[in-house]
């Protein structure tokens, strides 16, 4: 090849993965390089595999949870939430208000911590660590909440079909409160030390440039599509759940670039804690754990400690106090988090252990073969993924397994533009760009 | 062989294993969901560096802990195995999550069913992922397994299991 | 538009290319026939009534086991058979797989510009396996299509690089088609179950 200026260059193949430093994921990119210039690229992916789809042929309704959990494994909880509202959408059943919101809540948590990986990641392999460490710092103060809540850090299996696992714990609201405000401090810092930092500006402004139409045809959505400024946010143009009540902007850029989408993810987090604060305030409250009678309640527990050393006197009268969020949480909270539908939600466990027909309704839908047994059709239910449009397009077969699960996985449609996105830049660019694609193997491979 | 070593091969057998097992510098080969909790051990909340495996190594030839994070696929596999044989004596394996120690509940036919049937593990870290305890759990236990080993490579033969009696 | 207006609307665009379509759950769906398809599609996003600018899924669906599961429930320990509880009652009942061909392959389609979707299927048996490809209209078809091929065996005519995506070029089979079994392995290295 010639260069221009009479001197002759050679084409160098670069091969970058699977194993590779800068890829967080496995993934292989073959680069052909004109000196330092990309000018072919072939993406190979598939290395996280792990037949999801498959695998939700073989467990029930509820048991494809789990499975959904580690497709996008750094926002599960939105991978839940789009799931049973699929399933929900096929059997024609509403879940209660309070259940919306709390969904809405956990879901903007998990979408805060996607972006502060995605940031802290591209941020950190452009030489900035420190931002990296304080974003896993404000993460692990959001993943203390949802510890919380649902009883694990990642991989959390918190929504069920017809609603949520269990209630909000008490003084939920202040913790989350405090988790927000250290949320901030640190995007503060990041701000301070990122957005007008010479180098970083440098290596982000102007690379991986794509416009409105390419970004469309490939089908990219979410962050990566409106960086580029087509405004296409599933909370707004499709609203589902309560979003339609919750007021809150999408940000939007303009050049498409890496800037552009490091701009657009800082700004959507705002705008998530945002939308937490006032789904926190419009809440229906739910009941109150303290028994009239008494107003002594007592932990479960604590009664139990207090029973094994033969203090039965003192605990005869009081009413036990469970945890809101257990699995299958006592009576009180049961109909503020699970859809008035017998034959999809578990009954609470006062009604299992206290009476036949809730024993044989637990029976029911735990036993091989029963479970919940939608009726015959297909549905396709899209939510607003951390990368974008996240669809489950379910087949029933009238079975109490799923006849077909599919995933849009929208971090498959941004890898498929990545040649468009590499091709003309430096190679040094790939890292940035590949930084902001946000790929997470498991949702990309499923 | 180290029944013969005397005092001061032992001695500096000691020493080295010491030395060793507050050097660890690891690769970690993270593919999935693990590698979150990785990073957050990896990072200041729980700050592995206390145990002296704070720095990372992205090249098998400069590592001596091989970090399996993450579910292996059986497209994945021949790569990791060519880490793994890349990377020089002595060295050791911690197989990170449940995928990795048994293939977890991906029992189909895309998944490696647990890294053991590939290469050696010395140690198993469970867990869907594994809590950031568990995995400094995991890492106290390797290196009282490397304070054990000896200077030449060779490891200590396992201990004889319980015949069974029934 | 409401899916029905939608459903009409492709009706009265292409009379004979449509062979069913229904609402069900408020998505809209048409099912056509494989050869006039590209023409559908083009029509979808080009024309001003559509305007249909995203190919937000194409996947298939293998129909070959549909509703041949046994109707029995065992409990797992005593194999006494047991009728599991009937389905929950659908007032606006489905009206089934769309043909009683093997596959069908679903597409969706959304216009961010009208905010509707309409979701397309198309039946194709296993022998001719093979339809024309997007990849003209939607470059992002490309990775979708060699999906598709990947896991179901379906080939896509004017495709200028169908090979196996997320499988490895050793894997036989297509692992999403009914008939393979799910721990079925080919593994590159290691034991063979």
């Amino acid at each position: 090849m010639d260069n221009g200026a009479g001197l002759q260059t050679r084409e160098m193949l670069l091969n970058v993965g699977p194993a590779h430093p800068a890829m967080h994921g496995i993934i292989r990119i073959v680069t052909k390089l004109d000196g330092e210039r990309v000018t072919d690229v072939d993406v190979e992916i598939g290395y996280l595999h792990r037949g999801f789809e498959k695998m939700s042929e073989t467990v029930d309704y509820n048991g494809v949870i789990p499975y959904t959990d580690r497709l996008n494994y750094v926002s599960p909880l939105i991978n839940n939430m789009g799931y049973c509202m699929a399933v929900e959408k096929l059997l024609g059943i509403s879940v209660p208000e309070r259940c919306h919101y709390i969904r809405v809540i956990v879901s903007e948590i998990s979408r805060i911590t996607d972006h502060l990986t995605c940031v802290g990641a591209s941020a950190m392999e452009l030489g900035a660590f420190t931002v990296f460490l304080y974003m896993i710092k404000a993460r692990e103060y959001l993943w203390e909440l949802v510890e919380m809540v649902t009883g694990a850090r990642l991989t959390v299996s918190y929504c069920r079909v017809g609603g949520v696992k269990g209630d909000l714990p008490e003084g939920f609201a202040a913790r989350c409160k405090f988790a927000l405000q250290e949320t901030r401090k640190v995007l503060a810092e990041s701000h301070a030390l990122l957005t007008r930092n010479r180098i970083f500006v440098d290596r982000m402004s102007g690379t991986g440039t794509i416009s409105a139409e390419d970004a469309i045809s490939y089908g990219i959505t979410g962050p990566f599509l409106r960086a580029t400024g087509a405004a296409y946010d599933v909370r707004k143009d499709c609203p589902y759940s309560v979003y339609d009540r919750l007021d809150f902007d999408v940000p939007v850029g303009t050049r498409g670039d890496n800037y552009d989408r490091y701009l657009v993810r800082m700004e959507e987090m705002e705008q998530s804690m945002r939308i937490i604060e006032l789904a926190l305030r419009d809440i229906p409250p739910g009941p109150v754990q303290t028994n009239p009678e008494t107003g002594r309640p007592i932990p479960a527990a604590e009664m139990v400690d207090e029973g094994k050393v033969g203090n039965i006197v003192a605990i005869a009268g009081v009413r036990a106090v469970t945890d809101p969020t257990l699995e299958g949480s006592g009576k009180p909270h049961h109909p503020a988090i699970a859809a008035d539908e017998k034959r999809v939600f578990l009954p609470s466990k006062e009604d299992t252990y206290g009476n036949i027909e809730g024993l044989m309704q637990h029976f029911k839908l735990v036993m091989h073969g029963h479970g919940i047994r939608p009726p015959k059709g297909e549905v396709y239910f899209p939510v607003e993924g951390a990368n974008g449009e996240l669809g489950f397009y379910i087949v029933s077969d009238g079975a109490d397994k799923p006849y077909r699960v599919r995933v849009r996985p929208p971090c498959f449609a941004i890898m498929s533009a990545l040649p468009k996105l590499l091709i003309g830049d430096l190679v040094a660019d790939l890292i940035p760009t590949f930084g902001s694609v946000n790929m997470i193997g498991g949702e990309l491979d499923r | 062989m180290h029944a013969q070593a005397g005092f001061l091969t032992s001695r500096i057998e000691e020493a080295i294993g010491w030395a060793r097992k507050y050097s660890i510098f690891q690769y970690p080969f993270v593919t999935a969901c693990c590698g979150m909790e990785y990073m957050a051990t990896a990072c200041s909340h729980y700050d592995v560096d206390r145990f002296g495996a704070g720095l990372p190594r992205f090249s098998p030839r400069q590592a001596d802990v091989l970090f399996v994070v993450g579910t292996i696929s059986h497209k994945m596999a021949p790569i990791l195995k060519r880490i793994y044989d890349q990377m020089a004596e002595p060295k050791w394996v911690v197989s990170f999550g449940v995928c990795t120690c048994t293939g977890g509940f991906y029992d189909n036919y895309a998944t490696v069913m647990g890294i053991d049937t590939i290469m050696p593990v010395d140690v198993y870290i469970p867990g869907c992922p594994p809590r950031p305890e568990y995995v400094l759990d995991g890492l106290v236990k390797l290196q009282a397994k490397i304070q054990k080993q000896h200077t030449t490579g060779e490891r200590p033969a396992p201990e004889p299991r319980p015949e069974c009696t029934t | 538009m409401t899916a029905a207006d939608l459903i009409q609307a492709v009706r009265g665009r292409f009379p004979d290319a449509v062979i069913g379509s229904h609402d069900y759950r408020g998505d809209a769906t048409v099912i056509i026939h494989s050869p006039p398809l590209l023409e559908v599609a083009r029509t979808l996003k080009q024309d001003p009534a559509f305007r249909m600018n995203f190919l937000m899924d194409l996947t298939a669906v293998d129909y070959s086991a549909f509703g041949k599961k046994p109707d029995r429930a065992f409990f797992a320990s005593s194999g006494v058979p047991v009728r599991p509880p009937p389905q929950i009652p659908d007032p606006e009942p489905w009206p089934g797989p769309p043909s009683p061909a093997r596959f069908a392959l679903v597409y969706h389609f959304f216009s961010s510009l009208r905010k509707h979707r309409i979701r397309m299927e198309v039946p194709v048996e296993e022998q001719e396996a093979e339809l024309d490809s997007l990849t003209s209209l939607w470059p992002g078809a490309d990775w979708l299509e060699r999906e598709v091929w990947d896991m179901f065996g379906i080939r896509f005519r004017g495709h200028g690089n169908l090979k196996r995506i997320l499988m490895y070029e050793e894997f036989s089979g297509h692992p999403l088609r009914k008939d393979y079994p799910v721990n079925k392995r080919q593994p590159l290295l290691g034991p063979v179950n």
